[in-house]
């Protein structure tokens, strides 16, 4: 009896806050709606940035320009040159006839890569005499050196096979592989989770602590302070806009992978999206972390960029292989709430594994979560007195 | 001329005046550079491999060991049954599986088809190939080894073959450092200057000393290329401290003509000012210009060719990079300072980026007002 009296005493008391809050997230929504730039940028940029990473930054190779030098001009040079063409991968630019003229192509950036044919190229196939072929990169830009290399030299493999009757020599161990979770080697798959996590950063974070910082530099938190509305209220009704936007961003993210660049989701999507909710709080107590500790919208801008924006870009094993990075890297990137996101995206978007392969970046959001909501509420305290 | 004067050296007054600027031209861009430097790195280092042996041969424990000579693999995992590795490779600990079948070596000796089965996670396409690749070529020389241990295998079958050479030509090492500090001191100081020019007409509008020079006799060419000097001088400043910090940290190559990447730099840096200031004169917050500077500086830099090469771009999208002065900066800084290439090789680049200056730094001075 006495519990059930609770909660209609309750109810009836957070009643008209739920109403005042609904009236609040209402005046906020007003606010952003009628910035017109600022929500052409809010949904402008993830659609461009999506845009942008699925068609033009990537790494793959077509018609990488090389040139021959070939000092043979036998029938074997010329059907080894016709082989390269065929692949697709090469373009032959250039026909060069000395040394001097490589390095020129090379200084020029026309050539990246020259296939120096040696003379007597056929003669010394035929009777066994291995020729020597040269390949010659222009390394200043070291992966796709050796990209390119790779290439060719197991075309020239391949043509070398073909040339002596395709017989296959005992005593070879075959390889069987298998490119699993992407086996079209797109960069799609790579690519989405990511900008899902940069974008959501970029917005709730950036753009709580922008709000709040406005409000505290035209005096107008102080106005909000002394009404009769408690902090958390202000604070929620301040957010609550930007996890609805920013989760709407999110679900617009994953669809344009999903029918644009073919990205599938294995896992369960409600899981995902409940995970995606998990980040979003994440990153909105670090905006309104950052917002307690600046005074005005360019510190906040600048803290923001900085300590989120960057870091979330470089570290997050986004753009670049964690595993690569120097020691120190590798430790900042663990407090990097979206290294542990991106894992989560990959595992349940391409691998399509549950909670109990993903329970641990999970539990690692949350506790992150806590910490920056304790620290910001802490903040907040300090300054409200 | 004396206006000019006057006005450039208030725009040093204001800029020296405020201290949060100070660190932010010289600090904080050396210290983007380093660590730019060491994390954008698409170098493939550390290959975490597990191993599932259900062979358990001599050939088999030969072949790991080798794999573990070489530095690019870590083995994380040896097990005897697949089940037991899968679940490492679902929670990305794993990168690659290797499998040995049983009766591996035996069937090696009896001369029949063997082969190796390899997993990889390709998630990152371009870090699967090259890990794949590296494991490879560790199998094809142990392949070569054990061959040359079987004695009956015919002499003509290892004759005949394309012996193949490479040389990679002016970083003969492969040092992926040395290709992106050039790349990122260019995207650095264009980034720099776009920012603070960006925020700085429409500072003066917010803070309303725009009046005060609005009622003096100033022209607007004068107005903006007062505005500019400074700028250019510290863009300068930043590239010159940018190259010995680069010279010194990473002992990066500087093969060309310095006096040419310097030249080069200031054209660039005019029209990215030209474009910052037309930023400025457009919008009415310095938040906005933030943003709005802010979006050009993001698709300027992933379309740069920085962190993937222009080659790879469909051909449109090549196009667009044109009027992308940070690519251009970047591909200059690579090519004189890796490379060597002198002014005919990077003639191209120089016309585009004065075509750019020119254009930009004519729309900053008509879109500037006096009389809104």
């Amino acid at each position: 009896m006495k519990f059930s009296l609770n909660w209609s005493a309750l109810i009836s008391k957070s009643y008209p806050m739920f109403k005042i809050f609904v009236a609040f997230v209402k005046k906020e929504f007003y606010h952003i709606l009628r910035d017109r730039r600022t929500l052409v940028i809010l949904f402008g940029i993830p659609i461009a940035l999506v845009l942008i990473f699925g068609y033009t930054v990537t790494n793959e190779f077509k018609g990488a320009s090389i040139a021959i030098f070939d000092r043979a001009h036998d029938e074997l040079s010329q059907e080894y040159i016709l082989h390269l063409q065929a692949s697709g991968h090469f373009e032959i630019v250039d026909n060069t006839y000395s040394y001097e003229e490589i390095e020129e192509s090379f200084k020029s950036g026309e050539v990246k890569m020259t296939v120096v044919i040696p003379p007597d190229f056929g003669k010394d196939f035929y009777r066994g005499e291995n020729p020597k072929l040269q390949l010659l990169a222009d390394a200043s830009e070291p992966n796709y050196a050796s990209t390119l290399i790779n290439y060719a030299s197991q075309m020239t493999r391949q043509f070398q096979l073909e040339k002596m009757g395709n017989q296959q020599r005992p005593f070879q161990i075959g390889i069987e592989s298998r490119m699993i979770y992407n086996p079209r080697l797109e960069s799609a798959y790579n690519f989405i989770p990511g900008v899902v996590a940069l974008i959501l950063m970029l917005i709730s974070a950036m753009m709580t602590s922008l709000t709040i910082a406005r409000e505290k530099e035209l005096g107008t938190m102080d106005l909000l302070l002394v009404s009769p509305l408690p902090p958390l209220i202000i604070i929620l009704g301040k957010v609550t806009p930007y996890i609805i936007l920013s989760f709407l961003n999110a679900v617009m993210v994953l669809a344009m992978g999903y029918f644009v660049f073919d990205v599938p989701i294995y896992g369960n999507v409600i899981l995902l999206l409940i995970l995606c909710i998990l980040y979003l709080s994440t990153a909105l107590a670090l905006g309104v972390l950052i917002s307690t500790r600046s005074q005005t919208q360019q510190a906040a801008m600048m803290g923001s960029l900085f300590s989120l924006l960057m870091p979330t870009m470089l570290l997050s094993g986004f753009l670049f292989p964690i595993s690569s990075m120097p020691r120190l890297l590798q430790i900042i990137s663990n407090v990097i709430p979206a290294t542990y996101f991106i894992e989560i995206l990959k595992g349940v978007m391409l691998k399509g594994v549950g909670m109990s392969v993903i329970w641990f970046p999970s539990m690692i959001l949350l506790l992150m979560t806590l910490f920056f909501l304790a620290i910001a509420w802490k903040n907040f305290n300090v300054i409200s007195k | 001329m004396k206006r000019l004067l006057f006005i450039i050296q208030k725009e040093f007054i204001q800029i020296f005046r405020n201290k949060a600027i100070l660190p932010l031209i010289t600090v904080v861009p050396i210290l983007q550079l380093i660590l730019l430097s060491y994390a954008a790195s698409n170098e493939v280092k550390k290959v975490n491999l597990a191993i599932v042996d259900q062979d358990v041969s001599s050939y088999s424990r030969r072949l790991v060991n080798k794999i573990r000579m070489s530095d690019r693999f870590g083995i994380i995992d040896a097990r005897y049954a697949e089940s037991q590795v899968v679940g490492l490779m679902e929670k990305g600990e794993v990168d690659i599986i290797l499998q040995f079948p049983s009766k591996f070596e035996t069937d090696f000796h009896k001369g029949k088809e063997v082969s190796l089965r390899i997993e990889v996670n390709a998630i990152n396409g371009q870090g699967a190939t090259i890990g794949f690749s590296y494991l490879n070529s560790i199998i094809q020389s142990f392949n070569q080894e054990i061959q040359g241990e079987v004695k009956i295998l015919p002499v003509k079958m290892l004759q005949g073959g394309i012996d193949i050479e490479h040389s990679y030509w002016y970083n003969s090492e492969l040092n992926f450092q040395h290709f992106m500090v050039p790349g990122i001191l260019g995207e650095l100081v264009t980034i720099l200057v776009m920012l603070l020019t960006a925020m700085n007409v429409v500072r003066e509008r917010e803070v309303g000393t725009i009046e005060q020079i609005n009622v003096t006799p100033i022209k607007n060419w004068q107005f903006i290329l007062g505005k500019m000097v400074p700028f250019l001088v510290i863009g300068m400043l930043l590239m010159t401290v940018g190259l010995i910090a680069g010279k010194l940290i990473f002992d990066v190559p500087m093969r060309g003509n310095l006096a040419l990447v310097f030249a080069f730099c200031a054209v660039n840096i005019t029209a990215v000012l030209g474009l910052g200031l037309f930023i400025s004169n457009l919008v009415d917050t310095q938040q906005q210009a933030m943003f709005v500077a802010f979006f050009f500086v993001i698709i300027f830099i992933l379309m740069s060719g920085l962190f993937t090469p222009i080659e790879s771009m469909p051909e449109w999208a090549q196009y667009l990079t044109l009027p992308n002065p940070i690519a251009h900066f970047v591909e200059v800084m690579r090519k004189v300072l890796l490379k060597g290439s002198d002014f005919a090789d990077i003639v191209l680049n120089f016309r585009a980026t004065v075509i750019l200056s020119i254009i930009f730094n004519a729309l900053a001075v008509m879109s500037y007002r006096k009389v809104d």
